[in-house]
């Protein structure tokens, strides 16, 4: 591991609002302090974490520190990020080795003493510095079939019970940070699992999707249950909720979609008793 | 699961190829090993105390109570339990501990539940040990094949685990009675019991293959009030599994460790009326 040392002995002293992406430069402030990091900087042919020595003020998170290490000492630092308001998802990375969301880490939830390490999500390509290829992501969003209109009802006529879309609602809360996808060891530590496991976040869409009071896709013969064990490897998550750790959401992925999901899968394929309710009383809808 | 044990090869997870070139497996500087160990530690020290007493065959059954390992008592060489749990179905064949007997059913049920999956998973197989840790095998199948496949049988287990519960329930019943029998009275086993028993039942509703029989297969709660209302009452419950599973866990050895203690003359049933 590295140590190097690019620190500036100038660091800290970050003023030009205009070149950090607007409003992380300061004037220091009486509680301004000096914060030890270490950043990952390389690209898909190697790299190391280099030491940086960054000025932090009152209120400021992680993505902004990383801005005045743009500004001041790094300009050439690759990140990705955009609203700053922990609602786009861009910021990914992992922060003293966790996945987190870079724009919704405060500085004061570390000591002034402790270095804190940045990387890039350990799940994916490495681009560059703290930037990753998610286009894994992309792909397994492509796999999961769409809502399937039901037939008969015009666009405009949609009409559902609040009851009915309260569980699917709180799968849309998601901002496809992937720090589920990252987390997940099922992929994180197995790279050749990525062609059959689409990773909780897809999942959960599969959920949602079985879960839709309007979704017809039963009906025109796609069995999301069956798709759900078959091709997006939901016999591969077991059920160790990291994925629901790290949610910046707080979206309960395990006990609201992974493990119904599983649920699902059972009643279909392991429980004799509910396919043989489902024939007789042709229930499940 | 994994299938192996070995440190895994350079080419794979976060240390691949294509991955940003950090060689620790983590960089975690909070104290992840504790949540782990923990649990660990604590189902191990359950699977020891538990595993001497169903093999014990004594000291199960002090007047008016029973162990809840020993219930019911299935095989004719159990302790004679007036009004008890006493079935002799397995007759006079089985000569092991009758508890053998029975414990088959919850501990599938605890063995194939969500959160203990979840706990043993991460304590004892280290898969992963923590969030963001990496793991130490080579390969990975998950629960796609035999024998992890099998844990897809939780609900059968649950269904067994309902009337145990009940069996349990009427056990608490008749605690409410003296060393002589006589109805009407109540001790600390009794109220031990009862507390167990609420434990119990609460573990077992809060169970997600309960929570989705109830109510969660459905796609129109508005056409099912009434299984809405309930899956609601389990959702609640259900958000609660992991402090019910270890508090269930612990009031169960408690009770029969109590029934132990009184069995084995090392301590009186203090009575309350």
């Amino acid at each position: 591991m590295s140590t190097g040392t690019d620190t500036d002995p100038g660091a800290g002293t970050g003023t030009s609002s205009a070149a950090t992406g607007g409003g992380t430069g300061t004037s220091a402030s009486a509680s301004a302090y000096e914060a030890k990091f270490r950043v990952w900087r390389g690209d898909a042919d190697g790299g190391e974490l280099k030491d940086f020595a960054v000025e932090v003020n009152d209120g400021e998170v992680v993505l902004d520190i990383i801005h005045r290490l743009q500004a001041t000492q790094a300009a050439d630092l690759a990140v990705r990020w955009n609203c700053k308001a922990g609602k786009c998802g861009s910021c990914s990375a992992e922060i003293n080795g966790r996945p987190r969301l870079m724009c919704m880490t405060r500085m004061s939830v570390f000591s002034r003493e402790e270095t804190i390490t940045v990387t890039p999500l350990r799940a994916f390509p490495v681009i560059r510095d703290l930037v990753t290829d998610v286009s894994f992501n992309y792909t397994k969003a492509r796999e999961v079939p769409s809502f399937v209109p039901p037939p008969g009802v015009a666009a405009g006529e949609y009409r559902m019970q609040q009851v009915d879309v309260d569980r699917s609602q709180e799968f849309r809360k998601c901002i496809e940070c992937f720090l589920c996808q990252d987390t997940c060891h099922v992929v994180r530590d197995h790279e050749e699992n990525k062609a059959a496991f689409a990773g909780p976040r897809f999942l959960m869409r599969v959920a949602e999707l079985d879960m839709h009071p309007l979704d017809a896709a039963a009906e025109s013969g796609l069995d999301r249950k069956k798709t759900a064990q078959d091709e997006h490897g939901l016999g591969y998550c077991n059920i160790t909720k990291c994925c629901t750790e790290v949610c910046p959401e707080h979206i309960k992925i395990t006990d609201n979609a992974l493990i119904p999901l599983k649920e699902r899968a059972v009643d279909r394929k392991y429980d004799p008793l509910v396919w043989l309710g489902n024939k007789i009383r042709r229930r499940g809808e | 699961m994994a299938t192996g044990t070995q440190p895994p090869p350079a080419s794979t997870g976060v240390r691949g190829p294509s991955r940003a070139a950090i060689a620790p497996r983590h960089l975690r500087t909070d104290r992840w090993w504790l949540a782990p160990a923990a649990t660990a530690a604590g189902l191990l020290a359950f699977i020891v105390y538990s595993t001497w007493r169903a093999f014990a065959n004594d000291d199960y059954y002090a007047a008016p109570y029973v162990s809840p390992f020993y219930s019911p008592c299935l095989a004719e060489n159990c302790a004679p339990m007036r009004s008890g749990p006493n079935w002799e179905i397995f007759g006079s064949w089985w000569g092991l501990s009758p508890a053998l007997l029975i414990l088959i059913f919850p501990l599938g049920f605890r063995l194939t539940c969500y959160y203990y999956r979840k706990a043993y998973y991460r304590g004892f197989w280290a898969s992963p040990p923590a969030c963001a840790v990496a793991e130490p095998h080579a390969k990975y199948s998950g629960e796609t094949r035999f024998p992890l496949i099998l844990q897809n049988i939780h609900r059968y287990f649950f269904y067994a685990a309902v009337p145990v519960a009940g069996i349990l329930t009427y056990d608490t019943v008749l605690a409410f009675r003296d060393e002589h029998y006589a109805w009407g009275h109540m001790g600390l086993g009794s109220l031990i019991f009862l507390v167990n028993i609420v434990l119990i039942w609460a573990y077992t509703l809060s169970c997600h293959s309960c929570r989705h029989i109830i109510g969660g297969r459905l796609r129109h709660f508005s056409k099912h009030p009434v299984r809405y209302r309930l899956w609601d009452w389990a959702g609640r419950l259900n958000g609660r599994h992991m402090q019910l599973a270890w508090a269930s866990l612990i009031s169960v050895a408690v009770s029969d460790f109590y029934v132990y203690l009184l069995a084995s003359g090392a301590f009186d049933d203090p009575r309350f009326f």
